[in-house]
This record gives C-alpha cells, sequence and structure tokens, in this order.
C-alpha cells in the first residue's frame, strides 16, 4: 500500500473526501459533546437551567441529528466518494462543482437542522424533526449524491462493481424513498407543517422510516465501508465471495420488514407486529453472514490485532455489529420486547450498534485514509491506542448502565405486591435509574474524550501533511 | 455464475435492489389504508362519535408538546397488560390517536405514560408541575418550563393550521355543509369548536371557563398545553362497551 503516494491529485477527487473527512471529526466532536451533556441533564436535570434552547427535549434531535447525519452522514460521504473511484478507477461524475454543492449542501442541513432543533421548530418525529424546507435541500443534495456515486460506478474502468459499491448504492436509494415518503407533509409556514399521515399509519410509515435509517443508513452503507476497508488493512481478499452476494440481498430484502417490532403491543394491527418479529429473527442470519466476513477476512492474520491498532478498531466494531445484532432479533422477540420496551435497554441496544458498530468502524476508516489522503504518517500510533480503549471502555460503561436501568426498570413496572397492587409508583423507577444515568453519563465522557484525542491526533497528522502527492511524505503502515 | 451478470450492470442491479427494498414496505404498510377492522369504529349508543378532532386551544397545545420535545421522554400509548391497565388505564385504540398528525405515541418512557392524562390531576397540579416539576415530585428528572406560563400564545396562524389539518383529513369545518356533517358525526357542541372561521373566539372561550392557567385575563401557552394534556385518552368513554368489543379488532 506504499503506492498510495503515487496517485496524481488529478486522477482522483481527493479534495472532496478531505472536506468530507475533517468534517467527521468536527460533528463527532460536537454530536458526541451534546450526547454527553443530554445524558447528564437526565442525571443531573438542574443542568437544563430553566432555558429553553438547551432543554433534554430539544438538544436531544441535536444529538441524534449531529451523530447520525453530521458524523455519520459526512464519513459515508468521504468514504463512499473514496472507495468508489478507487474500486472504479475512475475520478468522480459530474465534476468537482457537483461534488462541492453536495458538501456545503449536507453541511447546511446539519446546522440548518439544529438550529430549528433548538428553536422548536419540530416535526415531531423522532430522528425526522427537520421541517419541510430542510427536508427538501436533503432531497435535492440526495439526488446530487445518487447522480455523483452511480455516474462513477457507470464509467467505472473494472468490468465488475465492488461489493462496497452494492451496499453504498443500495443505501443511496433506499434513503431516498424513505426520506421522501416518510417525510410527506403539507406546511403551514417556512417553520411548520402538518403529515399526512396520522395515527397507526403515521405510526408505521415512521417506524419502517426510523429502522431502515439504522438499516441502509447506520448499516448497508458502513458494510460498504467495511468491505473496502478490513481488507485494505489486512492486506488480504474478503473471506467469501459467496457470502457477500447472499448475505448483501438477504439483508436488503430482509430489512425493510422489520420496523414494526417498535410498534409491538401498540394499536397496530397484530399481523404488522408478527410480521416484522419473524423477519427480525431472519434478519440475525444476513447480519451475522457481514460480520463472519469481516472478521474472517483477518483469518491467517490475526497477528495484527496485537500491532495494528487500526485493525483493532475495525474488528472490534464488527464484534459489536454482531452483538447488536444478535440482540436486536431478541428484543424484537414480543415478549422480550413487553420487557423491554420504553426502556433504557433500547438506548443501550441503539448505542452498541451506534458507538460499536457505526463509530468504530468509521474511527478505523478514517486512520486508515487520513495519511493517504495527506501523503503523511499518522502523528502517533500511540494516541490510536488510547483512542481505542477510552472507546472501548465507554461503550461497555453505556451499554451495561443501559442493560441494568432497562431491565431493572421494566421489572419494577410491571412488578406487583402481594396483595395484587402495582409494587412501585413510576416515580421510584425513575429515582432507581438515577446511578446508572450518572454511569451512562460517564461512559460517554470517556467515549467522548476518546473522540478529542483523536481530532487532535489527526489534527497534528493533517498539519504536517500536504494534499500535493509526491511531497516530503512517506507511505503509511 | 449468474450473479456476474448483475456486478457489470449498474442498471439491472439498481433495478433489482429497488424491487427487494420495496416490497417490505409495500406489504405492511398499504394494507393499513384499506383493511378496516386497523382503527376501530367507536360511537355513543346515538350513534356519535367518540373521538373527536382537538378543538384548535388543544391542537396549540399539541404542538407546544412537539416543540418542546414531550415525545423524547413521555409516551401515549398505554400496552394491554395488566400492570399498564392498573397504572395507566385502559390500553390505547388505534382509534384515539387517528387525528394525530403526527402520531405521539413514543419510544421511551423516561417520565409516565401521558395517553390517558386527562383529569388525572388538576389544572392547578399541572401547572405547578410544569413550572417546577421537582416541587411536586422531588425525584422527579423532567425540566422545568417556566415560559410557558409567561409566554402569551400566538394565535395568528390559528385558522392557518387548522386549513391545512382539514387538507390532511381532520375534519375542521370551513362551510356550513360541513358545519352540518360535523354537527351529525360529533354532536352540536363538538361541531361548534371545529367551525375554522370562529377558531378565535373557540379559543379564548375554552380558556376562559377552563381557566387553565389560573390567569383568566391572559391567553398563554401554558393555558393551551394544559388543555391537551387535560383532553388525553379521556374521549372515549369506555363503560359503554364490552370487554371484548375492541378485542376484535385487534
Amino acid at each position: 500500500m506504499a503506492t498510495t503516494n503515487v496517485v496524481t491529485s488529478d486522477q482522483y477527487n481527493y479534495d472532496i473526501v478531505r472536506k468530507f473527512t475533517i468534517m467527521t471529526l468536527v460533528w463527532g466532536a460536537v454530536g458526541m459533546l451534546v450526547g454527553v451533556y443530554i445524558a447528564s441533564e437526565l442525571a443531573f436535570p438542574i443542568l437544563n437551567f430553566d432555558i429553553p434552547y438547551i432543554t433534554f427535549g430539544r438538544l436531544r434531535p441535536v444529538h441524534t441529528g449531529a451523530v447520525i447525519f453530521g458524523f455519520g452522514g459526512s464519513a459515508l460521504f468521504a468514504t463512499s466518494y473514496y472507495i468508489v473511484q478507487r474500486t472504479c478507477q475512475a475520478r468522480l461524475f459530474g465534476g468537482a462543482g457537483l461534488a462541492n454543492f453536495t458538501f456545503w449542501g449536507w453541511q447546511s442541513i446539519i446546522v440548518l437542522a439544529a438550529l430549528g432543533d433548538v428553536l422548536g421548530y419540530s416535526q415531531g418525529w423522532e430522528y425526522a424533526e427537520m421541517e419541510w424546507p430542510i427536508d427538501l435541500l436533503i432531497a435535492v443534495v440526495w439526488v446530487a449524491y445518487a447522480v455523483i456515486f452511480i455516474g462513477t460506478v457507470m464509467k467505472r474502468k473494472e468490468p465488475h462493481i465492488y461489493v462496497a459499491n452494492w451496499f453504498y448504492m443500495a443505501f443511496i436509494l433506499a434513503t431516498a424513498i424513505l426520506h421522501i415518503f416518510h417525510n410527506l407533509v403539507i406546511p403551514v409556514s417556512l417553520t411548520k407543517s402538518y403529515p399526512l399521515m396520522a395515527g397507526v399509519q403515521d405510526a408505521m410509515t415512521q417506524w419502517w422510516y426510523g429502522h431502515n435509517a439504522v438499516g441502509f443508513f447506520l448499516t448497508a452503507a458502513f458494510l460498504g465501508m467495511m468491505y473496502y476497508f478490513v481488507p485494505k488493512q489486512a492486506g488480504r481478499p474478503v473471506y467469501s465471495y459467496r457470502l457477500s452476494i447472499v448475505h448483501f440481498w438477504a439483508l436488503i430484502f430482509l430489512y425493510m420488514w422489520a420496523g414494526t417490532h417498535h410498534l409491538h403491543w401498540t394499536a397496530v394491527p397484530d399481523w404488522t407486529s408478527t410480521l416484522a418479529a419473524t423477519f427480525s429473527i431472519m434478519l440475525l442470519l444476513p447480519s451475522w453472514g457481514g460480520m463472519i466476513n469481516g472478521i474472517m477476512t483477518l483469518s491467517g492474520a490475526w497477528d495484527k490485532l496485537r500491532t495494528d491498532p487500526i485493525m483493532r478498531f475495525l474488528i472490534v466494531s464488527l464484534s459489536f455489529y454482531g452483538m447488536s445484532t444478535f440482540e436486536g432479533p431478541m428484543m424484537s422477540l414480543k415478549d422480550v420486547n413487553a420487557l423491554s420496551h420504553y426502556t433504557d435497554w433500547t438506548v443501550g441496544h441503539v448505542h452498541s450498534g451506534a458507538l460499536g458498530w457505526v463509530a468504530m468502524i468509521s474511527f478505523g476508516a478514517l486512520y486508515h485514509m487520513i495519511p493517504r489522503l495527506w501523503n503523511t504518517q499518522i502523528h502517533s500510533q500511540k494516541l490510536i491506542n488510547v483512542h481505542f480503549w477510552l472507546a472501548t471502555i465507554g461503550i461497555l460503561l453505556y451499554i451495561v448502565a443501559m442493560w441494568i436501568s432497562g431491565i431493572m426498570q421494566g421489572l419494577m413496572w410491571r412488578a406487583f405486591d402481594d396483595f395484587g397492587n402495582l409494587q412501585y409508583s413510576f416515580v421510584e423507577t425513575v429515582a432507581a435509574m438515577h446511578p446508572f444515568y450518572a454511569m451512562r453519563a460517564l461512559g460517554g465522557a470517556f467515549f467522548l474524550t476518546g473522540m478529542v484525542i483523536m481530532v487532535y491526533n489527526m489534527a497534528v497528522t493533517i498539519r504536517k501533511g500536504s494534499t500535493v502527492a509526491g511531497s516530503p511524505a512517506t507511505a503509511a503502515a | 455464475m449468474k450473479h456476474d451478470k448483475i456486478e457489470r450492470n449498474v442498471g439491472l442491479m439498481l433495478v433489482l435492489t429497488m424491487i427487494a427494498i420495496s416490497i417490505g414496505g409495500l406489504v405492511e404498510i398499504v394494507p393499513l389504508f384499506f383493511l378496516k377492522d386497523t382503527v376501530e369504529t367507536v360511537k355513543t349508543a346515538d350513534g356519535k362519535d367518540m373521538v373527536r378532532p382537538y378543538t384548535p386551544l388543544e391542537q396549540h397545545g399539541r404542538d407546544i408538546y412537539i416543540r418542546e420535545g414531550c415525545y423524547l421522554c413521555h409516551s401515549q400509548m398505554i400496552r394491554p397488560f395488566r400492570d399498564e391497565a392498573l397504572r395507566y388505564g385502559h390500553y390505547s385504540l388505534a382509534a384515539e390517536s387517528k387525528y394525530d398528525h403526527p402520531f405521539q405515541w413514543g419510544s421511551k418512557r423516561t417520565g409516565p405514560d401521558l395517553a390517558r392524562v386527562g383529569g388525572k390531576y388538576s389544572n392547578d397540579w399541572q401547572v405547578q408541575h410544569l413550572v417546577a416539576p421537582r416541587s411536586m415530585v422531588p425525584e422527579s428528572v423532567m425540566p422545568n418550563y417556566p415560559w410557558l406560563l409567561s409566554t402569551k400564545l400566538d394565535i395568528s396562524d390559528t385558522q392557518d393550521r387548522m386549513k391545512v389539518l382539514r387538507m390532511v383529513g381532520v375534519p375542521y369545518s370551513a362551510s356550513e355543509a360541513e358545519y352540518e356533517q360535523n354537527v351529525k358525526t360529533f354532536g352540536e357542541d363538538v361541531a361548534k369548536t371545529l367551525r375554522i372561521e370562529d377558531a378565535e373566539k373557540t379559543i379564548s372561550a375554552q380558556a376562559q371557563v377552563g381557566n387553565f392557567d389560573n390567569n383568566p385575563d391572559e391567553l398563554t401557552e401554558m393555558d393551551a398545553l394544559v388543555a391537551y394534556l387535560q383532553v388525553l385518552g379521556t374521549m372515549v368513554d369506555f363503560k359503554q362497551f364490552d370487554d371484548d368489543y375492541f378485542a376484535r379488532f385487534r
């Protein structure tokens, strides 16, 4: 891989990849900081300070928007533009102008969404709080993104489309469909609208969107990332080509059925709920197919786990992916869901996926890309290692706290005394959560500290690097 | 090998991907618009709909509920379990959120479910609890919302809001014919509150009578939010139905 620095700057558009890479770091730090803050608000409500703009209810969408669309989204733009050019051996379709439009468009979406959230302009849907003007902007940027990506695949010099690009294309298509059909609203003004659907139908559509935002934005796309960076970093081919075909098609087909497991025991018809649970169980197979394909790619090179902290990020992320895609189907069983739903267990599950899988694989990918994009070596391998351990300990603190508080709260809600009365008032269960909310905030703080260390380490790396290939740079490990 | 063909053809791959990702949503969502049993029929003995659209004041309260992100910590969906029946009341019906654009079932109970909070506490309790939750419930982790009491309710676009809600299917009446239809469906008292042209009058009348924020001189956001909270879950009178009536719809 020492050959990267002979790539001339006009063969590929790396400028756009660099821009998105930097914003991935920025949004990661910002989004996680907000996350730690709102986690602290739940442990210590005085932190709401009676200021409307920073109450939990308004900052929570800032957190989800900044980490999912800011951090995750920028990471996906950066890696997909990097991967599609290298695997197709073609410069990005549409020229620098269109690519830059997706960059400035996407960044303004994240900023506008955050502003709208703190000001209280909300559509009232989780993960889709942005009001309609922002939604329109998202749609336009997304079309440009699709044109660039698919256009680049079309002008590839390789006869085959590389597996990572299958996942990215499925993610681009699915996200477009989900975004458009979920956000059908009629505006009252620039900052207020009402959706076409109500009640049951709206709930079904929201969780079709919400679950598949996880399934495609936070899973399929990151599998695309995995399929490039794990083999690259390991210096070995993907473990099984056949497995990648089977699990790709199974994954994208099955995911779309599973959303209703967010609505078990609610007023949606029972058949939708049963169908979703069934497909959620089946979803375990393609999910683990991806995990196995990634982890086994390292077979014969396991020693890299000892020596290469970037490899450690990638493999641990796959382990978390495997763990949370086991936990998910389990929680989609109606009897388990009866206990877990509405509790912190769900929050823990989301974060074992979001921190463990999405963030960790992104860190690995960024650590791999940055020295290549700036033609230099990473400033400090040691700090990558520190980041790795802070992140891992942070996640463990987080999800263990949420398991305990979630299961405990679920059990307390349904506990009866000897006379058949409810044993606990609701607020007794809230009080019982306190130590675990503090522990969760601490876990988040660990994870955030790791992120900040990464920002520092990469800032120094980027500073000593150069965007001009062939300059005094040397190849990275 | 056959997959080779797909891997060499972008168009084919995109089409097949599109098919694969479309089926699940189509099968699970589209029927809900057509299957009659999806939303229960909930009528009084004399054939009036029990579930009615929100009054303009309640709808404003609902908009504030959404603005403050209440749904991120409070659900509005009671599940059919014994403990939830004891804690919150009868399980929620689909019909009870049929005018909810958007739905607010929520996904997390950091605080308790609110689907049937209406009438559970006095207005005074609600106001004090919203201004300073820990003064009523020391262990609470809810933020204080003092500005609700000091912010006047903006009713400059009430009619616009109702018109848009009417477009998406909420039967607010824009004409005499629609009003008459509402009289038939909901009865005269309710129908009067659904007239778009009378929105401002309806709001001040309800705020005067309800006196939600204990300050009859001013129309505040607190009036609206408490009016909304106090109507939640109160529309259906479950005593008028057999126990197994609603089970048939599930």
